[in-house]
């Protein structure tokens, strides 16, 4: 086989793979609008706090710490104990449960009925409060998440690639392992939402608000379920992500990456976030490959946007997402 | 007491339609002006000029800009910061290639020039709607700060990749360039908003403003009653383009003088502006205005007493900025979602039966 087929073969294995972790954010974003309708901007900050969250818990940071010690004028940093991957990941989930009663109790309840891009605005600015919180509570500087997964180029896929092709693929083991979870979670949700009585809940209020109130559901506990499982969601992305490149404040900007995944799959499509992610990030790599060297880089900044800008043309609802209907 | 309209007859119908239709409002507004142009300048030293006029002025512009498109034209638009970047370089090349031409003439050239680039955007709005018109138009601010970057063009090669401000003089005064005054500035800045909001209000209320609000409310409906959408929409991405890249020129030509394009027009000046018109009031010029002043005064005021008076260290007072503003926008949007234009409104209201409420 050609050698430039195979580097193309290549870039499109690991955009299969970086696709994976844009859906993964992308399906908190479809989770919360389904059900709740809010376009939720703060989905990357919500993994950047659960990613700074969880490495503090597991270093044994002081919350605050920064804050205390400049207006007490105390010198106290860590608690000196570490805890275990496990118990860290449990304790951060239970934080991110009471974020999203937070939320609800405090931003959602009180803007029911309103226009959608006030909701909007009011997940942008829920993201700057979340961000700075975040910053105050662990510190801003970048830290390095280890929960003990596989890190490195995956020996396995190297060497049975170059057996086959005489060319060695470059593959890192944690996109693979991010890869089974991302199945994992889709799977467990689409049990959880098909076959369990507050998944079917879930459903009812994402089809119609009001018929789901009628018929005895409560928003309010659902709108908490679903931002539990968006954070929960936000805390695997953050998980992913912070051990690739770190956890810092640029985590927060994979919302961004993950917004014309959206488009692209439909707003309202959790299989459409799963493709939509596999499209734009093998698009991105083969075209950064192919063109990006010619025009001088840097086009995944930009190129999935305009994919998703091109593809709405033709489809303005996304490839999966429910058919809009006007009326006058 | 004096707030009234009882006795104010209006015998024509020019008079009828008039901006300010109540008299004490037309008085302060002429006052307004008089201490903007005639008594501000004199007083004004860099640091006010600099840390608040400059930049309230000039976020009016844009923040004006981007209510037309999103405020009366319904079309949520999250490339202002992108179409601000299109006015500086165009404001930079015309500088750059014409030398002999008026400062006022290229930052009003940049303007059009931003329309072209906006109506090219904006031709997407035509099949697209709602939150999937929001994220198409980051379409062109991640495009667009890119291409200002790697196309060495638009910068003039120069080594850093940064563009700057060349001094330029109206009328032999300097108002570009290091040694500039800062009342010049000031005063240009105030010229092109003065100029811009009497634009705005004129095309808001007549013809042109009612369609865009027959699209706003109902774009189907509107297309029955006769409006044509492509016009509407299309003249609203005009026009608002058109005054965000007059704000984007000015704001690198005459407030920074040199632009590092990714740090300066980002996506965050995209949501800064986005934010003046949703507190400031979705549909309103007053609005702009005052979600222009609420966004650049409030951080001012934050830094001064966190670090200037309670003596923080600035990253702590840095992300407690971050957490105050974005509290505030929640609390404001839950409060008031019609933002600070509603507010005045209200007062108006009250302040007309005042002190007889009923």
């Amino acid at each position: 086989m050609p050698e430039q087929l195979l580097w193309a073969a290549e870039a499109m294995m690991n955009g299969l793979m970086a696709g994976v972790l844009y859906a993964l954010v992308a399906l908190g974003f479809v989770l919360i609008f389904k059900a709740s309708g809010v376009f939720n901007y703060a989905q990357g900050v919500m993994a950047l706090f659960a990613a700074l969250t969880l490495v503090g818990i597991m270093d044994g940071q002081v919350p605050f710490a920064h804050l205390i010690n400049a207006v007490f004028g105390t010198e106290i940093h860590h608690f000196g104990w570490h805890v275990p991957a496990i118990l860290a990941i449990f304790l951060t989930g239970v934080v991110m449960v009471g974020l999203a009663i937070f939320i609800e109790r405090f931003v959602l309840r009180h803007l029911v009925n309103q226009p959608d891009i006030i909701l909007f605005m009011a997940t942008i600015g829920l993201a700057y409060f979340m961000e700075g919180v975040g910053d105050l509570m662990w510190g801003s500087e970048i830290k390095t998440l280890d929960v003990g997964l596989p890190q490195g180029i995956s020996e396995t896929i190297d060497e049975a690639t170059y057996n086959w092709f005489g060319y060695g693929f470059f593959i890192d083991r944690l996109d693979i392992v991010a890869t089974i979870i991302a199945a994992l979670l889709v799977a467990s949700l689409t049990i959880f939402s098909q076959y369990s009585k507050q998944g079917r809940a879930l459903r009812a209020v994402a089809d119609d608000h009001q018929a789901a109130l009628s018929v005895g559901i409560s928003l309010r506990f659902i709108w908490v379920l679903v931002w539990s499982i968006a954070g929960f969601v936000a805390l695997v992305a953050g998980m992913m992500w912070g051990a690739k490149s770190g956890v810092q404040f640029s985590l927060s900007l994979i919302a961004l990456k993950a917004l014309p995944v959206l488009m692209l799959g439909g707003f309202t499509s959790i299989p459409g976030a799963i493709v939509g992610g596999l499209i734009i990030g093998v698009g991105e790599k083969l075209f950064e490959f192919s063109i990006g060297p010619l025009v001088g880089g840097a086009t995944e900044n930009w190129f999935a946007y305009v994919l998703a800008l091109v593809f709405l043309v033709f489809r303005p609802q996304g490839l999966f997402g429910e058919k809009i209907i006007e009326r006058v | 007491m004096l707030y009234r309209e009882a006795g104010d007859f209006k015998t024509t119908y020019v008079e009828d339609g008039q901006t300010f239709p109540i008299k004490f409002d037309r008085i302060a507004y002429y006052i307004l002006l008089a201490v903007a142009f005639g008594v501000v300048p004199f007083i004004i030293n860099d640091y006010w000029a600099n840390a608040v006029l400059v930049p309230f002025l000039i976020y009016a512009v844009a923040a004006i800009g981007l209510n037309i498109l999103v405020g009366y034209a319904g079309q949520v638009s999250l490339g202002t910061g992108g179409f601000m970047a299109v006015g500086a370089y165009a404001c930079y090349k015309l500088m750059t290639s014409f030398p002999e031409v008026s400062i006022l003439i290229h930052v009003v050239l940049a303007g059009v020039i931003t329309a072209a680039v906006g109506v090219l955007f904006g031709l997407p709005s035509l099949r697209i709607k709602g939150f999937y018109l929001a994220v198409a138009t980051l379409a062109a601010q991640f495009f667009l700060v890119w291409l200002f970057n790697k196309v060495p063009w638009f910068y003039n090669y120069s080594a850093s990749g940064q563009i700057s401000a060349p001094e330029r003089t109206v009328f032999g005064i300097e108002v570009t360039g290091a040694n500039t005054d800062a009342w010049a500035k000031y005063l240009v800045c105030l010229i092109f908003v003065t100029a811009c909001a009497w634009l705005a209000r004129n095309l808001t209320r007549g013809t042109t403003g009612r369609t865009w609000m027959a699209i706003r409310d109902m774009d189907i409906a509107a297309e029955i009653i006769g409006v044509n959408p492509l016009k509407a929409k299309l003249t609203a991405f005009a026009v608002s383009s058109f005054f965000v890249g007059i704000a984007g020129a000015l704001f690198f030509a005459v407030y920074l003088g040199s632009v590092e394009v990714g740090e300066v027009f980002g996506i965050n000046k995209s949501f800064l502006v986005l934010f003046m018109i949703i507190i400031g009031g979705l549909g309103s010029i007053f609005g702009s205005f005052a979600g222009a002043a609420f966004m650049v005064l409030m951080p001012v005021l934050l830094k001064n007493i966190l670090v200037g008076g309670l003596g923080w260290p600035t990253d702590i007072a840095a992300h407690f900025e971050l957490v105050i503003v974005g509290g505030l926008i929640v609390v404001f949007l839950i409060l008031e979602p019609h933002g600070l234009a509603q507010l005045w409104r209200v007062a108006k209201e009250k302040l007309r039966l005042w002190p007889f409420p009923h």
